[in-house]
């Protein structure tokens, strides 16, 4: 089987512009929707308590809503989880709860209340010290992940090949977030560690397709920068598209069997990868080609760079 | 051509058996087991003669074990069924903790793999599964270090009153303000005197000037640097040492008690299902105090007026009364040794018999010698509030350090306040700051799933794999394996917590892998369209494709890394086995896959074609 048997290259460089217009749109839609609607985050950045109920069959939700705001929390949120036989309660951390023993209060009004027996599955609970730090800890990994991959790049590479791919694919990491922040989708601790791992993946993909432009611009000499960046995207767009389809394919199934816990952590990499594979084509691309990319930046400093590394 | 040296070859078949064999016991499934360890820190548990003792009680009891295991801290014996496990425990309790009040040893229940004993000897154990995939209650303390340095004010304000005696300094008054302690002196002779007193005494002080008026000078004392750091050291330690103890009460088999940051404490409870009961001993601060009562007259009704005498605190004693006691410590919670419940000989009334060390039992008679007549008072503080358990009037002195406390208290908070009190005290006060929970039928339900989206994931790329790159797709997905057994192997090896995240970073890891696999044969395809005799292209194809793969997955591992140091919890577990998949796949996708290939395909001196999958040119 073969899917792609590409004689010619294909112009991509042609409608880079067209691309790039695109991307900074969905960038500026992005931008637009966290700032506007905020991120639904989770118990783990905000502090407050989370638990996890499970019934033999189900609940009446507004039961348990009227039972809890009876026993001093109307703030409770009370959803369905998965299914409608597990329930969600989400509680805000309040100056005057007793924290630690909310989980047990609430569990007696459960089991208080009219209806089938609950059964605890999970509480989470987060004191308020705790998310902040997580908030900071998740910026500075994101920080150090930018540094690495920048400063890995540009040794092994060039530095408008690093510049580019980084700016290419902070634009995915802050579209997946967009994404979260349009839909109110609940932004947790996985995702946050999806987000990041996308970073990586999608760096990975603008690497490979750098691979090739280096080594293009080194054999094929008569090959001006945009022919050589479209024949190297050519040639990688067999691999490209098997490889993410196969990573795909693993997603996919962790976002259908995985169960709720994994879904929004499935669905960040889904987006990302799909995301990964147009910012490194079209995005980073384009983005090293105006950064001024050409040929001599290979040739000379190239000979000593790979004896370096090797 | 295209063979590897035969070091290589064997260097990795090598590697793949040790993986295979790593791997094993993550198939076997666990088996009830009942595991017996130390409850006291002075008691050493001697793994020899307490598995003697062990199989000598259930031989006794006529219980089949299928195998006694032990280390250096527990002893553990398996059992075939839970029924059997159940009867065992009871036994094993009798005959290790004759006296059920006072346990010597912790014996819970607990879980074993079911792998043979070769290959628990050789350590291949079963990874090591968190506790959002087998069930258990996850804490997060922080140790109340302001509260620690308070404590540790007032004890120093008491010590520096009795050294102002012993060296006859006359002073004005010590008291704590804040952070510091002040001495008064009338003048600047004592507090010259006070000061020499003090520097010969401690190095953990520093002292200060402070003329407030010419008849008030003030001496500030303030904890050095190095004395708060030593402080806080000892706060945390002594708070683990404390958490130990209780948790040893409740019975726990592999409890995990760690220090996390400089303020933090992380307790993880495997298997235990009754968190209220669990959060009631960790949370609960309980520290004992003995101080005199003031019951000058008229006093308690100056102080409800709003005007507490110098010196002294107001509390209300159990019942309600309120009381007047004296802001020195007599006797803390560190000098006990030991606290049972019972009952007081006349009355018959629920009471704590408390037994002091030999300093203590010292203090305890001089002080009652000294104040016959005059009333003591037992205060309880927990979470910093503190309480009037009982303030009996002192009838004479009390020798020997046994100390009986009672009043007004039900056998049920007899038995807690015991409890509470010989689990030892706490240093500083703690506060839960994180509460994971996580009940056991959600934990298997996360095993089941995490396991299916990494088995179909599996699969569907096996297919995809094979269908579209024929046998050298099916030499993709052999190495694919191979690089799944070996990343559980090393994490089994490891024993790096696994989590659900973990099996997420598995599924992703393993659908990134392929792609090393795929720019490989793609390459090889590229060389062959050119023109490339297929022996060449091989060699071409994995050598070209290295670069990219190398750097690729570097890429990816300064993200990894970036998450495993500055990640926690749900997103350290998934930064650990991406990180270690990355490398596991290095070694597959381009060693082994090479490999196989070679044996296929290395000996041949002519090949007429290579079965990728190509459509014909």
């Amino acid at each position: 089987m073969e899917f792609f048997r590409q004689r010619t290259d294909i112009p991509f460089m042609r409608h880079a512009l067209k691309f790039n217009l695109f991307s900074s749109l969905a960038f500026v839609l992005a931008v637009f929707f966290i700032v506007l609607r905020g991120l639904n985050l989770s118990v783990e950045f905000t502090g407050g308590t989370l638990i996890e109920v499970g019934y033999a069959e189900p609940p009446r939700i507004e039961d348990i809503r009227q039972a809890l705001a009876r026993d001093g929390y109307p703030d409770a949120q009370v959803q369905n989880f998965g299914s409608a036989r597990e329930i969600l309660i989400r509680m805000p951390n309040r100056e005057d709860l007793d924290t630690s023993r909310i989980s047990e209060r609430v569990m007696a009004t459960l089991q208080a209340t009219e209806g089938p027996q609950p059964e605890l599955r999970r509480v989470e609970f987060v004191g308020p010290q705790v998310g902040k730090e997580l908030a900071t800890d998740g910026a500075m990994a994101l920080l150090l992940v930018i540094i690495g991959i920048v400063i890995y790049l540009a040794m092994r590479f060039e530095w408008r090949f690093a510049v580019s791919a980084i700016i290419a694919n902070l634009h995915d990491v802050i579209i997946i977030v967009g994404f979260f922040a349009f839909f109110q989708w609940e932004f947790s601790l996985p995702v946050l560690a999806a987000v990041l791992a996308v970073l990586g993946y999608s760096v990975n993909e603008s690497v490979v397709v750098f691979d090739r432009v280096r080594e293009t611009f080194k054999k094929k000499r008569a090959m001006d920068t945009p022919a050589v960046l479209d024949h190297a995207i050519t040639a990688m767009i067999s691999r490209t598209v098997i490889t993410h389809g196969s990573t795909l394919m693993m997603v996919v199934s962790m976002l259908i069997f995985g169960g709720e816990t994994l879904y929004y952590f499935a669905l960040a990499l889904t987006i990302g990868i799909c995301f990964g594979i147009y910012s490194s084509i079209f995005v980073a691309s384009p983005l090293v080609m105006w950064l001024g990319v050409s040929r001599e930046q290979f040739i000379k400093p190239k000979k000593e760079k790979e004896e370096a590394v090797v | 051509m295209n063979r590897y040296p035969l070091w290589k070859n064997a260097l990795i078949v090598l590697v793949l058996l040790w993986g295979l064999l790593y791997t094993l016991p993550n198939f076997y499934g666990e088996v009830p087991a009942v595991q017996v360890s130390s409850a006291k820190a002075t008691l050493k548990l001697d793994p020899a003669s307490t598995t003697d003792r062990l199989n000598s009680a259930l031989r006794e009891a006529g219980l089949a074990h299928t195998g006694i295991f032990s280390d250096a801290t527990s002893v553990r014996a398996r059992f075939a069924d839970t029924e059997q496990q159940l009867r065992a425990k009871d036994v094993i309790e009798q005959v290790f903790n004759p006296d059920p009040a006072d346990p010597s040893y912790v014996v819970a229940l607990n879980l074993l793999s079911a792998s043979p004993n070769w290959l628990t000897s050789i350590k291949a154990l079963p990874m090591y599964l968190g506790l959002d995939l087998r069930g258990g209650v996850h804490f997060l303390l922080e140790v109340d270090m302001p509260g620690a340095l308070v404590k540790r004010l007032d004890s120093t304000t008491g010590d520096l009153r009795t050294l102002m005696r012993d060296k006859s300094v006359r002073h004005a008054g010590i008291t704590r303000e804040g952070n510091t302690v002040v001495i008064r002196f009338r003048d600047a002779e004592q507090r010259e005197a006070g000061r020499r007193a003090i520097q010969d005494a401690t190095n953990d002080l520093q002292l200060a000037d402070r003329d407030d008026a010419a008849d008030d000078l003030k001496l500030v004392a303030t904890l050095t640097a190095q004395a708060q750091q030593t402080m806080r050291d000892f706060a945390i330690k002594q708070n683990i040492t404390t958490l130990h103890n209780r948790i040893n009460e409740l019975g726990v088999a592999e409890p995990v008690i760690q220090q996390q940051g400089a303020e933090r404490i992380v307790v993880q409870l495997p298997g235990v299902q009754d968190v209220a009961k669990a959060k009631d001993i960790l949370g609960r601060t309980a520290t004992l105090e003995v101080r005199m009562v003031d019951d000058t007259p008229g006093a308690v009704e100056q102080a409800l007026a709003g005007n507490v005498p110098f010196g002294t605190e107001l509390y209300t004693e159990r019942g309600g009364a309120p009381l007047l006691v004296s802001r020195q410590v007599v006797l803390t919670g560190d000098r006990l040794t030991d606290a049972q419940p019972g009952f007081d000989g006349q009355t018959n009334e629920p009471a704590v018999h408390l037994t002091l060390d030999a300093a203590g039992a010292r203090i305890f008679r001089d002080v009652t010698r000294e104040s016959v007549g005059k009333r003591m008072a037992i205060l309880l503080f927990e979470k910093g509030k503190g309480e009037v358990v009982t303030a009996p009037v002192i009838r004479s002195e009390i020798g020997g350090g046994r100390v009986q406390i009672s009043g007004r208290m039900t056998t049920a908070e007899a038995n807690d306040v015991a409890l509470l009190l010989r689990a030892g005290s706490l240093a500083a006060p703690m506060e839960i700051i994180e509460e994971r929970t996580v009940g056991p039928s959600l934990g298997a339900e996360n095993i089941t799933k995490g396991s299916n989206s990494v088995i179909w994931g599996f699969l569907a790329i096996a297919v995809f794999m094979i269908a579209y790159y024929t046998l050298f797709g099916l030499v993709s997905v052999i190495a694919l394996t191979f690089n799944l057994v070996l990343l559980i192997a090393l994490l089994s090896l490891l024993q790096a917590t696994l989590t659900l995240p973990g099996i997420a970073a598995m599924a992703l890891t393993l659908g990134m892998a392929i792609d090393a696999n795929v720019l490989i044969n793609e390459r090889i395809r590229e060389e062959l369209r050119n023109g490339a005799s297929p022996q060449a292209a091989i060699s071409a194809g994995y050598d070209r494709s290295f670069d990219t793969i190398l750097d690729a997955n570097i890429t990816t591992l300064i993200a990894g890394i970036a998450l495993l140091v500055f990640g926690s919890g749900p997103v350290r577990g998934f930064a650990v086995v991406h990180c270690l998949g990355i490398l596991t796949s290095m070694f597959s996708a381009i060693l082994v896959s090479r490999m196989i290939i070679n044996f296929i395909y290395g000996r041949q001196r002519k090949i007429t074609k290579l079965h990728l999958g190509q459509s014909a040119n």
